[in-house]
């Protein structure tokens, strides 16, 4: 089969590899007909996450066939059209009986502290991703749901992560009637987390990026105030002025370990790897959010330390919200939202690319070309 | 002001809201929210076992010395091979609350990049890092226009990712030549 495959630090190519086989019972061969590239992909893509495997095939985000189940699949057969969340997850361990899916203590042998996810290195376990022709899902009992009819796999697609990401750190943000909330990150999470938040009855919701083509579509898509960062000498000191110097009640960190805003966190993570991520968003959500307000935190950081001030969330007695996403929680209700018409998951999406181009993909996505908000993967495209 | 009692009125009203935004608060209601309260017992994961049936461990599986055993599902993707190999099975002697345990696997992924480099040239396929870095999307992808001219914070330090990228290449390159001009003086000489 024809699979992304990482070569190292800002190099990923397209091979052929054998076919994923079957290693558990309860495994399903799935053959994906569409996956995406995440913010969280480009991580791993600059090196940032420990135990990045070269020839590992990345991508959490996919929807696809069930080709082939293993022998004790109940739910599920060959030829159901499946979206597959992008957490791994047993259904029976301690965390996951208590619905906490994203922190599964069965299907990660590397670490402890964070649960299994596809293509996301062998920290969280060393599973191949969906940015290839076919993929192993395991517990496909669990995990993996059929598509509705009514839904467009577009919107499927995003459901997988970045929809249910962004609705979910919206819920943690314990949004009240009429709170302010502020976005830090216009990308696709930070999107969905703002559009989400006046669901949750926000009453003023600000979107913070430096990216003006995405501050536009939060206008546009998640009808946000938007700020350029880049425009104020000190951000905090002007979302204080803009609420009345109180703060904001909530506020969400949707862009996580490559934050931009200071050249010496970002470079020191992201470029020398001496933190587990750039912590420029997270401080500033921390700074900028009332005291007694509430941050939430969707940005995904490696497991290293970070130069994040915890003595100001102390001082402020804030709370400090933050998981990985456990996706299938969302659904039902998401699955609801967009068959009312309040939300359509697929405007984010800007580009459409052949797994075959998908080093380009990565380059345009990381490096914010041509506009680029959400990549999709088409396997098999020309 | 927060000077005051009262909370500014920042936004508008809810009445609003409701009337201009599609869906505005029908999750308002914490009861609503499919994360709230954070831990529930009383849903359904699919799960038709109290232990999962044991994935078989066809090669020495790696893992934190966290876990009381061997998790009975785990990814078989790329075990590790090599002096990276090594370095991270040593890694793993740490727990992942050490600093060494992390930096250890940090270490091995630019080792296991630059074993696969010099692997790829003694096969048929070596690597390219133009078509890999997917650079020539600069040229199809308004690599220019997409930065010229915006306020993009990013900028100030792109300049430091070819450098990451080619930088090892170059010095490398420049190390070998170095050494080749050297043992060609040596062997003149001795002539």
């Amino acid at each position: 089969m024809r699979a992304m495959v990482y070569r190292g630090p800002y190099k990923v190519r397209v091979e052929e590899k054998d076919l994923p086989r079957i290693e558990h019972p309860n495994d399903a061969i799935v053959r994906v007909s569409l996956g995406a590239i995440c913010g969280s992909d480009l991580h791993l893509y600059h090196g940032m996450m420990p135990d990045t495997r070269v020839g590992m095939t990345f991508g959490h985000e996919f929807v696809g066939v069930v080709h082939e189940i293993g022998p004790s699949v109940q739910h599920l057969k060959a030829g159901d059209k499946v979206m597959v969340p992008f957490n791994v997850y047993c259904g029976s361990c301690y965390f996951c009986s208590r619905g906490l899916y994203s922190n599964c203590h069965n299907v990660n042998p590397n670490a402890t502290a964070v649960g299994g996810i596809y293509g996301y290195s062998h920290t969280c376990g060393g599973y191949d991703g969906g940015q290839a022709e076919f993929v192993r899902v395991p517990f496909a009992d669990v995990g993996p749901s059929i598509i509705p009819e009514w839904m467009e796999e577009e919107d499927a697609v995003l459901l997988t992560d970045a929809l249910a990401t962004g609705y979910f750190g919206a819920q943690l943000g314990d949004i009240s009637e009429g709170d302010t909330v502020v976005v830090f990150g216009a990308g696709p999470v930070g999107l969905f987390a703002a559009k989400s938040s006046w669901l949750m009855g926000a009453g003023r919701v600000i979107v913070i990026d430096h990216l003006e083509y995405r501050l536009e579509k939060a206008r546009s898509f998640a009808h946000a105030e938007t700020y350029n960062f880049v425009e104020y000498d000190d951000l905090v000191v002007h979302i204080k002025k803009i609420t009345e110097y109180l703060g904001a009640d909530v506020a969400i960190d949707a862009v996580g370990a490559e934050a931009d805003g200071n050249f010496t966190q970002h470079v020191t993570s992201t470029k020398f790897k001496l933190q587990g991520g750039s912590p420029v968003a997270l401080n500033w959500a921390i700074d900028s959010v009332r005291k007694g307000g509430t941050v939430s935190v969707m940005g995904a950081y490696g497991p290293m330390f970070s130069a994040v001030k915890f003595g100001d969330a102390v001082n402020k007695g804030l709370t400090l919200r933050m998981n990985q996403c456990p996706v299938k929680r969302q659904w039902p209700r998401l699955f609801e939202h967009i068959r009312n018409g309040y939300l359509k998951p697929s405007d984010i999406v800007t580009h459409r690319i052949p797994l075959e181009h998908i080093a380009e993909g990565y380059h345009i996505f990381s490096a914010k070309l041509d506009n680029c908000i959400k990549p999709l993967i088409v396997p098999g495209a020309s | 002001m927060p000077y005051l009692a009262a909370k500014p009125g920042q936004g508008r009203s809810s009445k609003e809201l409701r009337a201009t935004i599609l869906g505005w608060g029908v999750d308002l209601d914490p009861l609503d929210r499919p994360a709230v309260p954070r831990e529930r017992m009383d849903l359904v994961s699919g799960a038709h076992w109290d232990f999962p049936d044991r994935q078989e461990e066809k090669q020495p599986r790696e893992r934190s010395i966290e876990h009381k055993i061997l998790p009975p599902v785990f990814g078989t993707s790329c075990p590790p091979k090599g002096f990276s190999g090594a370095v991270r099975k040593y890694a793993y002697r740490y727990s992942e609350g050490r600093a060494a345990h992390w930096l250890l696997l940090l270490a091995g992924d630019r080792i296991d990049a630059w074993e696969s480099h010099l692997r790829s040239f003694v096969s048929m396929r070596p690597d390219n890092p133009v078509t890999e870095t997917g650079v020539l999307s600069e040229f199809t992808s308004h690599g220019v226009s997409s930065r010229f001219g915006k306020k993009r914070a990013d900028l100030s330090h792109q300049w430091i990712d070819p450098l990451i990228v080619a930088g090892p290449w170059m010095v490398t390159g420049g190390g070998l030549a170095i050494a080749l001009r050297y043992l060609n003086r040596v062997r003149r000489r001795r002539r």
